[in-house]
């Protein structure tokens, strides 16, 4: 199951004019996993999800999704036949009900799920006579989600699904998705700015910043595999850079320096003690600290 | 099966699946699942904690592993049986005294919780290469 990718890119490059977007962007979603989509405004990630369901195409690279090259015509509709995606503007027709959305979305797709539609409507409470252009925010995004999930998808992309949600409702967001992880075996690839969204529900993690995969892989591995060493000296700190494997960065105040470490940090501490370090500690890091020290902060 | 005994934190930094090992391990322990007892099935338990179901068979698959639960084909998963948990429950028990009094020790210098934290995890990874086995 965790061998065959779901969604793959090699070296995705786009521009916009003289802006580039993606510089080489390299993606791998496993099937059944649930993947965290995580970076600042602008790093690129609507950009990616546009270009995974063909509403864009790539500069240069390779994207696949379900093995179909994603930036062909023929690959692309049998893409989207098989993936639900909700957008960031859960887009809906106003002027209809929630009864009608929902009747004429499922005229469209033979797979349609009779029995998660009942499902849903009852879970999510929605009101069936409503028009569509009442609903609140949180509504909008239950029937958009409504829609994608009862078209039974073997991929769900959301781009930011609990952006403006109340805590409660977007509990009830990623409750339904981890319902249709668990019962329907999905792949779901999500964007958000919520890390702790990402921290909850999500097994894999990608972190993109500046069009580049700054952090990828299994979030336990990535939760196991960092770890901040703070090293006090007893003098100035020196200023020499360690040279062990996997210090990403380092930090000098003082007598103190603060190193990230992402691979494992026996060496960091013996380098460390060589240096003269008179106490070194040890902690875990969040994924969110992992977040705000690799992604670029300036401007 | 009372689900509330497991609540993996998901902002400690620590990866969910050791913590629910260690929150299964520790009902074991205490007696809160006994041998042969059933834990709830993957599906139930993400769906109750709002987790990763794939994180949940990885602490599964991990705690089988390590003789602590069975996973019956098709029946779902038990607290074994065997004598191991009756092992790790003494040495465990040992350990936490041991534990305590260092802690205590620790206390009574004035070392803060959060510093005893760190100097504990600063000395299990300064101390695994000589120090024989983890977990």
């Amino acid at each position: 199951m965790a061998d065959t990718t779901v969604i793959e890119t090699v070296d995705l490059h786009k521009s916009y004019g003289s802006v580039e977007a993606l510089r080489g962007l390299n993606l791998q979603v496993p099937q059944g996993s649930i993947c965290g989509f995580l970076g600042r405004n602008g790093a690129g990630k609507t950009t990616t999800i546009k270009i995974l369901l063909g509403m864009a195409r790539p500069s240069s690279g390779r994207v696949r999704v379900f093995g179909l090259a994603a930036d062909t015509k023929e690959s692309s509709v049998e893409i989207r036949r098989r993936t639900g995606f909700v957008s960031d503007e859960k887009s809906l027709y106003d002027f209809m009900t929630v009864a009608e959305m929902v009747r004429f979305t499922a005229s469209f797709f033979p797979t349609w799920r009779a029995d998660l539609q009942q499902r849903y409507l009852a879970k999510f409470d929605l009101p069936g006579e409503r028009d569509v252009k009442d609903l609140s925010r949180g509504m909008r995004t239950k029937l958009a989600l409504l829609l994608a999930l009862c078209r039974s998808p073997e991929l769900l992309i959301l781009d930011e699904p609990t952006s403006g949600l109340d805590p409660a409702m977007a509990e009830e967001v990623l409750k339904a998705l981890i319902a249709h992880s668990a019962g329907e075996g999905a792949s779901i690839f999500f964007s958000s700015h919520q890390i702790a969204d990402v921290d909850q529900i999500a097994d894999h993690v990608a972190i993109i910043d500046r069009g580049r995969m700054v952090v990828a892989g299994g979030l336990d591995d990535v939760r196991e595999g960092y770890r901040r060493v703070q090293c006090v000296f007893d003098g100035e700190a020196p200023p020499a850079a360690l040279r062990s494997p996997g210090v990403v960065r380092v930090e000098r105040r003082g007598r103190a320096l603060s190193v990230l470490s992402n691979a494992g940090v026996d060496n960091v501490v013996s380098e460390a003690k060589a240096m003269g370090a008179v106490s070194v500690d040890v902690t875990s890091v969040t994924l969110k600290e992992i977040f705000l020290e690799i992604v670029t902060v300036e401007d | 099966m009372n689900v509330t005994l497991f609540k993996p934190n998901t902002n400690s930094g620590v990866p969910i699946y050791l913590q629910l090992m260690e929150q299964v391990k520790h009902s074991v322990e205490t007696g809160a699942l006994r041998a042969g007892e059933q834990l709830p099935g993957i599906r139930p338990l993400a769906e109750d904690l709002v987790m990763n179901p794939n994180t949940v068979a990885k602490a599964y698959r991990e705690l089988e592993h390590e003789g602590v639960i069975e996973l019956r084909h098709g029946a779902g998963a038990f607290v074994a049986a065997t004598a191991h948990a009756k092992n790790t429950t003494e040495k465990m028990k040992a350990g936490q005294a041991l534990m305590s009094g260092v802690v205590a020790k620790l206390r009574s210098r004035d070392v803060s919780d959060e510093e005893i934290r760190r100097l504990f995890e600063a000395a299990v990874v300064s101390g695994t290469r000589s120090g024989g086995h983890r977990g």
